[in-house]
């Protein structure tokens, strides 16, 4: 194990330095110009000029590469020019908003999608496996955005639950901010609650017909322990590969489900940062959840070796 | 007892919560620095945190605010301006002649600045007492009041920006009503009751708190859950919807900005290339085939006043002579045989917002009549700027926000080297006309100086003006003292929760 986590840890750094000339390189084939679009409705060339000196737009690519990889060895991530903060400190506040939401999310996708992915397959073809399969459906095929709203409709406008949007740091107030937090969560785990659910139930109904499950029946074994500790526990390799998959992307930011909800998270960020241009946030952000992104994966394949013994040899 | 401590409660968290005002923001602002802010929004913030020398009131006429008076000199080129006293920065700095000298100096010399090119004319400033200052002017600008009511106008503490540097905008420091407290990107900000604020009777809250949704059905939703008291810019199509609910109120005004279609008719080659931008009869013949009436009531569901001119048929500088065309299509049908082309393309460059496709299809829909092909091309705004920028359009769907005197919704965009002219239009006779228009400070000589420009513009058609959107905003019915101002800004003097 030692050997395959210094061989996985070794192939973290190429992967990076890939990872900053693939961001710097695709952003500049963005079109617009960032100085034009910054300058806003006025077009001073005057501030134009200041801007394009400023972000280094007059000079060569891979001087404008340097200076920002410079900057990112260092610890510096640049600034966001639109709101003068430090890109750094935008990924510090946004960070706790977003793992939050990412948690709550991918615990309401596990607790659905994994009870549902098992009762479906242990009760196959009966109407829970129906009713299971119904919700993966509905939930693989409705947009976050309109769930969102109507969400909001129902448990803001009508009922008055549950604040509409907004965002209350847990510290402040911890009812207000699950208060805040459960629509956008649930929003998001829906959907992936549906792909988890589809994975557990074909992983499960493979393993349940296996040879060594027949056996562990044959011993006499309660079917729960079966089921929950022989079946689930080797069914669920490929859902950590998924659940991990899911959970980067999540950390990467749910984009409307922020947007409805007004949640302040990292997927605001880098939206309206690319429609204004805002190098550095974009940049920065990328390369967070980039990073973010290739440790879970790192971390998933070392669960592997905790759940299957198999691979442990 | 218990039964009365909890009423206790209640009632001290109600109104604790009466004396904050959340307003729901359509984006979210830029830099809070007034040298260096660029956008709309941004200005809305603006008018809770910093006093300007000069405001408008309702019909757009110029009042004092840290200023109490002014006069122009005879040859017009400088104006001496009388300043309030007893005012105070929120950092407890007096306001007075050198502030002012101090923040006029730093909008033209900080280095990106954007008042800049609204301050060109302003070669110096002298303090005259404590509490007089004199611009002087390389040339009489007859724009400079209404420029002082709104960025250019803003004071902020000489100490805190020379302590803070490019970083201001971070934490500004103002004189206005409220003062910063906290702002976290793309959540909230936060302004508070500015204590020694000299007119604080007029102010009834004890903080404000700004969050921007920018999709208008959360706002909206937000306002009717409770969350908002009061959300800026709603979607005209929900304005039905909500009339029935006696819980809010709709405010109204006529904005000073405009919509309009910039045709490309000198940018670049491709002017010449495209039937539109050739030949002025293709041109005329595309406006007869559209009804601008008919594009604000199914595109703007009627919030909007039609109009053909950079300012609202309702403005004192409204061009008389060039009065809103109706709709022709046999004349424009006639138009586009003379001109030689009988089924005329064109790329019209829109926004990708919804209204703004909406409205490119009705547009396209009524010149199909007429004979013409428009194509739609909806552009992310960034690339579309860019596309502007370097000519490479036909036709271009652009919203401009404006400005308090015509002059802003003009010289930009028409005179030869305006920086947003991304029309290429260049007429020396216009030209002339608009420097007139920006020199003379008598309203008359003004006005037939922009009555002349609009016949002449009405012709040559570098924009097709369509109509000037409302300002729309709700609230809850229990708000009072709003005061709708053509600008778009939310004044914060006077609002009271009942």
């Amino acid at each position: 194990m030692g050997k395959y986590l210094a061989r996985r840890l070794a192939s973290i750094l190429p992967t990076l330095f890939f990872v900053t000339v693939l961001i710097f390189g695709l952003q500049q084939l963005l079109p617009g110009d960032a100085a034009v679009v910054l300058a806003g409705e006025d077009q001073d060339p005057g501030v134009i000029a200041h801007l394009r000196e400023k972000l280094h737009l007059d000079k060569p690519f891979p001087v404008r590469y340097a200076y920002w990889l410079g900057g990112v060895v260092q610890g510096d991530l640049g600034e966001s020019l639109r709101i003068q903060k430090p890109v750094t400190e935008l990924i510090v506040e946004k960070l706790p908003v977003t793992i939050q939401l990412a948690v709550m999310a991918m615990l309401i996708a596990l607790v659905i999608g994994i009870t549902a992915g098992v009762v479906s397959a242990v009760l196959k073809g009966t109407a829970w496996d129906y009713a299971a399969n119904i919700f993966a459906l509905w939930g693989l095929s409705t947009p976050n955005f309109w769930l969102g709203i109507m969400l909001i409709l129902l448990f803001s406008v009508q009922l008055g639950w549950l604040p509409a949007s907004g965002y209350v740091s847990p510290f402040e107030d911890l009812k207000a901010n699950l208060a805040a937090m459960i629509m956008p969560a649930f929003v998001l785990g829906n959907a992936i609650a549906a792909v988890l659910m589809r994975h557990t139930r074909s992983a499960m109904l493979q393993v349940l017909n296996s040879d060594y499950v027949r056996t562990a029946r044959a011993k006499g074994l309660h079917e729960h322990v079966v089921v929950l500790k022989h079946a689930l526990r080797n069914a669920l390799v490929p859902i950590i590969t998924l659940g991990a998959l899911e959970f980067g992307t999540l950390l990467s930011g749910a984009v409307l489900t922020e947007q409805v909800f007004s949640i302040p998270g990292f997927g605001k960020l880098i939206v309206d940062a690319v429609f204004n241009r805002d190098y550095a946030v974009v940049q920065g952000v990328v390369l967070f959840t980039a990073t973010a992104y290739i440790t879970l994966n790192l971390l998933a394949d070392l669960a592997y070796f905790l759940v299957n013994p198999r691979m442990r040899g | 007892m218990k039964l009365r401590l909890a009423f206790c409660l209640l009632f001290l968290v109600s109104s604790v919560q009466a004396q904050t005002l959340r307003i729901g923001l359509a984006e979210d602002p830029d830099i809070l620095d007034p040298s260096l802010a660029r956008t709309f929004v941004g200005r809305i913030v603006f008018a809770s945190l910093c006093d300007k020398l000069f405001d408008l009131d309702e019909k757009l006429a110029i009042v004092p605010q840290l200023a109490t008076g002014y006069e122009w000199s005879a040859d017009q080129k400088s104006l001496v301006i009388k300043l309030r006293s007893g005012v105070t920065f929120h950092d407890g700095e007096k306001f007075d002649a050198a502030a002012v000298k101090f923040n006029l100096e730093r909008h033209k010399s900080m280095p990106g600045s954007n008042r800049r090119g609204e301050l060109a004319v302003m070669s110096g400033v002298d303090v005259v007492d404590a509490q007089t200052v004199r611009l002087n002017l390389s040339a009489p600008f007859a724009p400079l009041l209404a420029v002082l009511t709104d960025r250019s106008g803003m004071m902020v503490s000489p100490k805190a920006a020379a302590a803070a540097g490019e970083k201001f905008g971070a934490a500004p420091v103002c004189s206005g009503p409220f003062r910063f407290v906290e702002r976290v990107a793309q959540d909230r900000i936060v302004v508070e009751r500015f204590a020694n604020y000299w007119n604080k009777g007029a102010i009834n809250f004890e903080r404000i708190v700004y969050t921007p949704i920018v999709d208008a059905t959360v706002r909206l939703a937000n306002l009717r859950s409770g969350q908002f008291d009061f959300i800026e810019r709603m979607a005209p199509s929900d304005v039905p919807g909500l009339k029935s609910d006696s819980r809010f109120k709709v405010a109204r005004i006529v904005e000073i900005g405009y919509q309009g279609i910039t045709i490309n008719v000198g940018k670049s080659d491709q002017a010449q290339k495209n039937p539109l931008g050739k030949d002025p009869r293709v041109r005329e013949a595309f406006e007869l085939s559209l009804d601008r009436g008919a594009i604000v009531q199914v595109a703007m569901d009627g919030e909007a006043e039609v109009g053909n001119q950079w300012v609202a048929p309702t403005n004192r500088y409204y061009g008389k002579s060039a009065p809103i065309p109706k709709r022709d299509v046999a004349r424009a049908k006639k138009l586009l045989a003379e001109a030689g082309v009988s089924n005329p393309s064109f790329t019209l460059m829109t926004p990708t917002t919804s209204d703004a496709q909406r409205i490119a299809q009705v547009v396209q829909a009524m010149a199909k009549e007429a004979g013409f092909d428009v194509k739609i091309q909806s552009t992310e705004f960034a690339t579309s700027l860019n596309l502007a920028d370097k000519g490479q359009f036909d036709a271009y769907m652009l919203a401009w926000s404006g400005r308090a005197d015509p002059d802003g919704n003009l010289h930009t965009m028409l005179a030869c080297k305006g920086p947003t002219n991304y029309a290429g239009y260049c007429k020396q006779d216009v030209e002339a006309l608009i420097t007139e228009s920006r020199t003379s400070l008598d309203p008359a000589k003004r006005a037939q100086a922009y009555d002349r420009i609009a016949a002449q513009v009405s012709k040559d058609r570098p924009v097709i003006y369509l109509y000037h959107r409302n300002w729309l905003w709700a609230h809850n019915a229990k708000l009072t003292g709003l005061r709708t101002v053509p600008d778009g800004m939310v004044r914060v003097q006077g609002l009271k929760m009942n």
